[in-house]
């Protein structure tokens, strides 16, 4: 089962985190700063596997993004790279090349697309179809929701 | 695809998303998100109702702020609002925001399981998901508690919908994992195996995590899911690489289902049934035969998703164990790996290797690619690659290649990474105790391991170099040698200077012959060391010094100076000043006999599972440690004490002065049970050993009132006696050693038959507890029947006197003599000490030979006073003794002498 899955930028900035077991926000942080630090130094051509405190971390970047999962002691490291990959995929599907910024803006979108891809740490679908068209799904419903508002009440100021 | 939804729905995130970004400063983001945390709390907080739309929103920004850091304390209500919503989007941001921020307020979990149960039975898929998603996300007992009897019903409806199926089998996962005893499956057990012939392949992908960990669980009950996988196994990958559409990928056909089955497969057993074995083996055949192929595709994507599959494959075949075939297969493919470009499978293939090193079947076949391995250690870039190439090489070595490894290893060591070098010597230090063949060698080894790696040897290496030293004497000379010979060094490790201040301190004599190690040029060198080291160390070296005072009386003198200086008996570190304070005492008022009882030679080490062991397995945690090794160390029950206990420090610190006295002796250690606190403990029928080794503790207090009775691991047993005529006052003392207390604690009182019969004993009961680290006092009252000897009164009396009785006393039953060889020391003073401690007068002046021993004594009994007169006369030349005794009661003459025989 997967424990926990960050997005991290270059910089160190941490752009998404998902965690499938209940962990303190303090111990969060500690982790996350601690495992930026360890796959940020690592060079380009160094494997993708490592091992840290109890747990295998699988990690592997997309230009600017680091992927970083953590795994349990009887996963595999090799189909956890595919997770990762499905995932950019679905989300390079969903926002059309993705880059950095659409997952910045539209984090909560990322956060869906990952739930219905990953659930309690384990794969609910591998199908690149059945993920999307949930998400279509509920884009649909959303503008059904959703109507036209001027920019100024957007902006609070109407 | 939709482009919808990009940037779409609130503008007044996206702009503040935008400002945050914009910040140049940390100080200048707090600012801005404080700006929005008033203004959100004073939208929540304002009398206008808010809509929906802009509760979205909020919370949403709120859910930012949140994943940037910062702490969020409120809206949590407003979210909770959101979840009870028609449309669909302000539901979802309702659910993620208490996905990721619930907290354990109780009032709002009772809401939101409110929320979820509407949406569970509206019967809306969508909804329903939702609701499963956040259940899955949060699992908190609450949550189980309310829905762990709902989704198993959900699962297996016949009118749910498969994503609903998807989510409701991770849903039961998670609530299992967290809560167990709330999910019961029982009726739904079989229903639930038989999701793995689902005709949608996502349902079975989502349902065989599920399966998969209730089968850990539960095997029996689940064990049934066996054959369903294999044929679904068997499906998979004989299809073709087209057949299974979406859940193809990159060319490879559903990749995580065929590994999920794969790993569903190792919580069991080889299959009993043949034909499900067969078309299993069948399986793992083409799995095999499938790396061998060309790839039909050059992503890397086709390649990992294949390869996953075969190292699952490999693991499954390691795990069975009993296919020689399919182990060597295996094993060759990894070989293949082994040496190829990817960085990722040769981690991988040595990762595996190390498993398939402690199978029988392959461990041969594995040790062919020790020089592959070896190269991967000296040349692979990557530290990890690196540590997995030193843990396969750990797992290879036998017999037969341990130099070769051994010698690999402590070269690697040289310019190994800081962050593996503790592991890596705890390995040599393993490698080289469990394959030393002989022991020269493995003492090179660690002093090799020391000079290389000093900072890196934790105590328990130099520990456990010292107690195999010790436990053997073919090893001690050379030993002593290597280590004087390491000490020359200019720069040497402390961990050096401590190995070698202990071995010189015991076994220095053993090279003092040579004159270049002499024990002044030995002492020398010890002492050069001495201002360069820390506190323990000095204090260790001290005690080294000490022993040399008896090891070499030349040296006295010098150390006794060494001692006496303020340095070190007015050293601001009271453990050095007491040591100084105490050794030189001890060196000038103890006679030499006394020093060498006290500073005697260690004596051997229980052997026990070696310490450096233990900690290899806490530091990697028991799953790394191969089973080859657990094997051979089951005993693990009797480290009660840790390994330190028995660690030189503790062993020459001379605080007790039952120490001093010599009494105490090797504590007999018995296999001491695993958590003393809670069983009863027999100690001395439980110990094996204990029971004579008390007897002859008991000889010891024939001329002796006080010390140690009896110790092991659990239990110290102390005695001091009193005796006034015939009667006498026994205390004992029972010290609980351990840290846990002692319930229902018992004593009885067994003596000898034949004394037992010449005594009456009276015991006061003591309480049954005794608490750790506590000690407890129990008083006997003895009174003499008949003669025995602790009863004895001195009795003075002049030359003329003695021979006078001495002669009245004539009759030969009143007369026991017997000639034997001395057991203890010769030493005058000692004797002398031992036959007042008798209770007898020691006449000076009487016998004409001065070396001779004249005593008399009265022994009392109820009913009768004894009179007792000895002779003892040492001859130092043969080591023997001639003793003779006369009593005005015959028996008492010939058990006196019998006793007292044992006590020179």
């Amino acid at each position: 089962m997967m424990r926990f899955m960050l997005l991290f930028s270059r910089q160190g900035k941490l752009r998404l985190q998902k965690w499938y077991t209940a962990t303190a926000e303090r111990d969060k942080k500690k982790m996350v700063r601690e495992l930026m630090q360890i796959v940020l130094a690592r060079k380009p051509k160094m494997c993708s596997f490592l091992e840290w405190r109890d747990l295998k971390i699988v990690y592997k970047r997309y230009a600017s993004l680091y992927f970083c999962c953590a795994i349990e002691e009887q996963d595999n490291e090799l189909i956890t790279l595919e997770v990762i990959h499905r995932f950019v995929e679905l989300l390079d599907k969903y926002f059309g090349s993705v880059c950095e910024l659409d997952i910045i803006f539209n984090f909560e979108k990322a956060y869906f697309i990952l739930d219905e891809f990953l659930m309690g740490g384990e794969i609910q679908d591998t199908s690149k179809k059945s993920v999307l068209k949930a998400i279509e799904q509920s884009d649909l419903l959303q503008e059904e929701d959703e109507s036209p508002r001027s920019v100024l009440e957007e902006m609070g100021l109407a | 695809m939709p482009a919808v939804s990009k940037g779409d729905g609130m503008r007044g995130l996206a702009v503040f998303i935008s400002d945050i970004r914009n910040c140049k400063s940390k100080e200048a983001e707090i600012k801005r998100i404080n700006k929005e945390l008033a203004n959100i709390r004073s939208k929540f907080k304002g009398d206008k109702a808010l809509d929906g739309y802009s509760k979205k929103k909020y919370v949403c920004k709120l859910l930012f702020i949140f994943l940037l850091g910062h702490d969020i304390d409120f809206g949590h209500m407003e979210a909770v609002n959101l979840l009870s919503s028609n449309k669909y989007t302000e539901k979802q941001i309702g659910y993620l925001f208490i996905s990721v921020l619930v907290n354990s307020n109780s009032e709002l979990i009772r809401l939101i399981n409110n929320a979820i149960k509407n949406d569970l039975s509206s019967r809306n898929p969508t909804f329903m998901c939702l609701a499963l998603h956040c259940i899955a996300n949060v699992g908190s007992r609450e949550m189980a508690e309310a829905f762990a009897s709902e989704i198993p019903r959900i699962l297996v409806a016949g009118d749910t919908m498969d994503s609903v199926k998807q989510s409701a089998a991770l849903c039961l996962l998670r609530l299992y994992k967290t809560s167990p005893d709330l999910v019961l499956m029982g009726e739904w057990t079989s229903r639930v195996v038989h999701l793995l012939n689902d005709q949608h392949m996502g349902v079975v992908t989502a349902a065989i995590s599920l399966i998969t960990c209730l089968s850990q669980k539960n095997p029996d009950e689940f064990k049934t899911c066996v054959s369903l996988a294999v044929s679904r196994l068997s499906r998979i990958v004989s299809s073709a690489s087209t057949d299974l559409q979406d859940y193809t990928y990159y060319f490879v056909p559903a990749p995580w289902l065929s590994c999920k089955l794969l790993r569903l497969l190792q919580c069991y057993p080889p299959p009993e049934d043949g034909a499900v074995k067969g078309r299993l083996v069948e399986c793992l055949e083409t799995i095999l035969n499938k790396a061998q192929e060309p790839p039909k595709s050059k992503k890397v994507q086709h390649s990992n998703a294949k390869n996953a599959i075969l190292f699952e494959a490999i693991s499954l075949i390691i795990h069975y164990d009993s296919e020689p075939n399919l182990l060597v297969r295996a094993c060759n493919q990894l070989g293949q790996f082994l040496q190829h470009r990817e960085t990722n499978l040769r981690y991988l293939a040595l990762e595996s290797m190390c498993t398939l090193a402690s199978s029988e079947f392959s461990h041969e076949a594995v040790k062919t690619h020790i020089e592959t391995v070896i190269n991967a250690l000296k040349t692979e870039r990557d530290v990890s690659v690196r540590q997995r190439a030193a843990d396969l090489l750990y797992a290879m070595c036998d017999r037969s290649n341990a130099k070769q490894i051994v010698a690999e290893m402590l070269s690697y060591l040289e310019t190994a990474d800081y962050s593996i070098r503790e592991e890596m010597v705890l390995k040599v230090a393993i490698l080289a105790e469990k394959y030393a063949v002989d022991y020269s060698w493995y003492v090179d080894t660690i002093l090799n391991l020391i000079r290389i790696a000093g900072d890196y040897v934790s105590e328990e290496v130099w520990y456990r170099v010292i107690q195999i030293v010790i436990n053997r004497d073919d090893v001690q000379g050379y030993a002593a040698k290597t280590v004087f010979e390491a000490l020359q060094a200019p720069a040497c490790h402390e961990n050096m200077v401590k190995v070698g201040g202990y071995i010189l301190g015991e076994f220095g004599n053993l090279i003092a012959g040579d004159p270049r190690s002499s024990p002044l040029v030995q002492f020398n060198l010890l002492h050069s060391k001495f201002h360069l080291c820390s506190v323990p160390t000095r204090a260790l070296l001290l005690s080294a010094y000490i022993k040399f005072i008896n090891l070499f009386p030349e040296t006295k003198a010098t150390i006794q100076e060494v001692l006496r200086c303020d340095s070190q008996i007015r050293n601001s570190d009271v453990e050095l000043q007491q040591r100084a304070v105490e050794y030189l005492k001890l060196s000038s008022i103890a006679s030499t006999d006394v020093l060498a009882t006290v500073l005697e030679e260690m004596p051997p080490f229980p052997e026990r599972e070696s310490s450096i062991l233990a900690k290899l397995k806490k530091k990697k945690g028991p799953g790394a440690v191969s089973v080859t090794e657990l094997e051979d160390n089951k005993r693990e029950g009797g480290e009660l004490n840790g390994g330190g206990d028995r660690g030189p420090d503790t062993a020459s610190t001379p605080s007790p002065s039952a120490d001093l006295l010599g009494i105490r002796s090797a504590a007999p250690v018995g296999p001491a049970p695993a958590g003393a606190g809670s069983l009863l403990v027999d100690v001395f029928s439980e110990a094996g050993p204990a029971a004579p080794s008390t007897r002859r503790h008991f000889y010891r207090f024939v001329c002796k009132n006080n010390g140690v009775l009896f110790e092991n691991q659990l239990l110290q047993i102390g005695i001091k006696s009193e005796y006034r005529q015939n009667l006498g006052r026994m205390y004992l003392f029972y010290g609980n050693k351990t840290s846990v207390q002692f319930a229902s604690f018992m004593f009885c009182v067994v003596a000898l038959l034949d004394t037992w019969l010449q005594l009456n004993v009276q015991t006061k009961q003591v309480e049954p507890l005794v608490e750790g680290g506590a000690q407890i006092q129990q008083v006997l009252n003895i009174e003499c029947l008949t003669d025995f000897s602790d009863f004895f009164q001195p009795t003075e009396m002049a030359s003329n006197d003695f021979f006078q009785r001495w002669k009245q006393l004539s009759q030969p039953q009143q007369e026991a003599q017997k000639i034997f060889k001395a057991n203890h020391s010769m030493d005058t003073e000692v004797l002398k000490a031992k036959l007042l401690g008798l209770g007898t007068a020691l006449l000076d002046n009487v016998d004409p030979n001065p070396e001779n021993f004249v005593c008399a004594g009265v022994i009392q009994t109820k009913s009768q006073q004894v009179g007792c007169l000895l002779r003892l006369e040492p001859n130092a030349q043969a080591q023997m003794y001639r003793l003779t005794l006369r009593c005005s009661k015959d028996s008492v003459s010939k058990r006196l002498c019998e006793l007292l025989a044992q006590q020179f």
